[in-house]
């Protein structure tokens, strides 16, 4: 397919590898912040293309990973309730909450649906009117103005039986936040590009200054990957910490102006907490009050809920960085994608899913390249 | 709402083009969960798949080639 096959030159990345190679004269820490490039980076061995002084260190841009158990435990709550139907996207079905999936939800009775989009959930309401139709509203700048044109739609087209279960998180206050962890390695990243299709790279410019930190806004085929890591290696060489963008036949300096506006018209930035992690101020949206008619989390009476997560799992630190899916000692043992016992291991997009899924528990690592 | 059937190199589905500034048949478009976020824009998809390919070419002249 056009715009894909060309970024999957074998040869191409080869030579941009050497390039990267003859770049690096020291070690460098890059970190990946979205999940999909995590995929893309494990399933294409970009890693293994890289010199040992280039470490590619996997961030927290996974949306399923960072939602925290509290709001699953929720979802399930509500799931549960013989008046619902709960849709949601089909990787988070998967997901353990305190006591079982929502699998197990649907199994026991419940009427749990998978969406492809949230508009879909407006059809199934308009079709099921004695019914309350609920969305598990998750993910990143990227999908709030999906999510944001559903409830839109939903008030103007008097559809009452809709409402969704918001946890949206944010990408800046996330990057910041590790930036400012005393553990910190992460050396430059390589930005979201789909985020910053929607939301633009303007925002970015103050955190690279203010941490002197590269960041390089970077797409998903093998081709982006390295070329990204390439631009990243050659501002850290150079002592640069600027806002580059590698994606620009995706990405407008300015993001998608009207997506934007139908984000500020439906949600506000709230403080969030994101699983393994724990709360970052700032860091995500909900619904405005004058929406509330459509916030399950008002609609339904759920109590406080709180959720402990299993005391092995280093989900928080392979999210910032810190470790990787094979320092753990349950990877790939007690944890697996079957038996997921924390944030990244539940979904594809997670570090440690990655890992288990293209096999890196079976191979030995390549020479001169350390377990962290 | 507009909406329009987007072509996935075989598989048609339909997505929503509202966040996309006059969308012609024939443009590439990024689609996230039924919504269009984003057209590619062509001149800089040539620009850097050029960049990426002279890269490439001028690596074999001064590159010996591995085998």
């Amino acid at each position: 397919m056009k715009y894909v096959d060309e970024y999957r030159d074998q040869k191409v990345a080869e030579k941009l590898a050497v390039e990267i190679r003859r770049a690096a004269t020291r070690h460098w820490t890059i970190m990946e912040v979205c999940g999909g490039q995590t995929h893309s980076i494990v399933k294409y061995g970009i890693d293994y293309l890289l010199p040992k002084e280039v470490e590619l260190v996997h961030g927290p841009g996974c949306p399923v990973c960072v939602t925290p158990l509290e709001m699953i435990d929720r979802a399930h709550a509500i799931a549960r309730r013989p008046d619902v139907i709960f849709c949601s996207f089909g990787d988070m079905l998967r997901v353990p909450g305190s006591t079982g999936d929502l699998f197990q939800v649907k199994a026991a009775g419940g009427d749990v649906r998978i969406v492809y989009s949230p508009l879909d959930c407006l059809k199934i309401a308009a079709a099921n009117p004695k019914k309350t139709v609920v969305f598990f509203a998750i993910g990143f700048e990227t999908t709030a103005p999906a999510n944001a044109m559903a409830v839109w739609q939903a008030k103007a087209q008097s559809i009452r039986n809709f409402s969704v279960l918001v946890s949206h998180v944010l990408v800046p206050p996330a990057i910041a936040a590790i930036l400012e962890s005393p553990d910190n390695r992460v050396q430059a990243f390589l930005g979201p590009g789909h985020v910053c299709a929607v939301m633009g790279h303007r925002e970015y410019a103050p955190i690279g200054s203010r941490y002197r930190t590269p960041i390089v806004i970077t797409g998903f085929e093998p081709l982006d990957l390295l070329e990204g890591t390439l631009m990243a290696v050659r501002q850290l060489e150079q002592g640069r910490s600027e806002v580059e963008n590698q994606y620009a036949r995706a990405v407008d300096p300015e993001g998608n102006i009207g997506a934007q506006q139908m984000v500020r018209r439906m949600f506000e930035v709230c403080d969030r907490a994101w699983r393994g992690i724990g709360i970052i101020p700032q860091s995500g949206y909900r619904l405005k009050d004058e929406f509330c008619d459509y916030d399950a989390e008002q609609i339904f009476e759920l109590g406080l809920i709180h959720a402990p997560e299993p005391a092995i799992c280093i989900s928080g630190q392979v999210l910032t960085g810190l470790r990787k899916p094979h320092d753990c000692p349950a990877f790939a043992k007690g944890c697996t994608p079957q038996n997921p016992l924390g944030a990244t291991m539940v979904s594809a997009e997670g570090a440690c899913a990655a890992y288990y899924n293209y096999g890196r528990h079976l191979v030995a690592l390549p020479s001169g390249r350390e377990r962290a | 709402m507009r909406m329009g059937r987007i072509d996935y190199g075989g598989i048609t589905r339909d997505a929503c083009l509202e966040y996309i500034p006059d969308p012609q048949i024939g443009d590439y478009v990024m689609v996230h969960v039924g919504f269009a976020i984003s057209k590619v824009d062509p001149e800089e998809a040539a620009r850097t798949y050029r960049y990426l390919s002279e890269l490439g070419e001028l690596d074999e002249l001064t590159m010996p080639e591995t085998t």
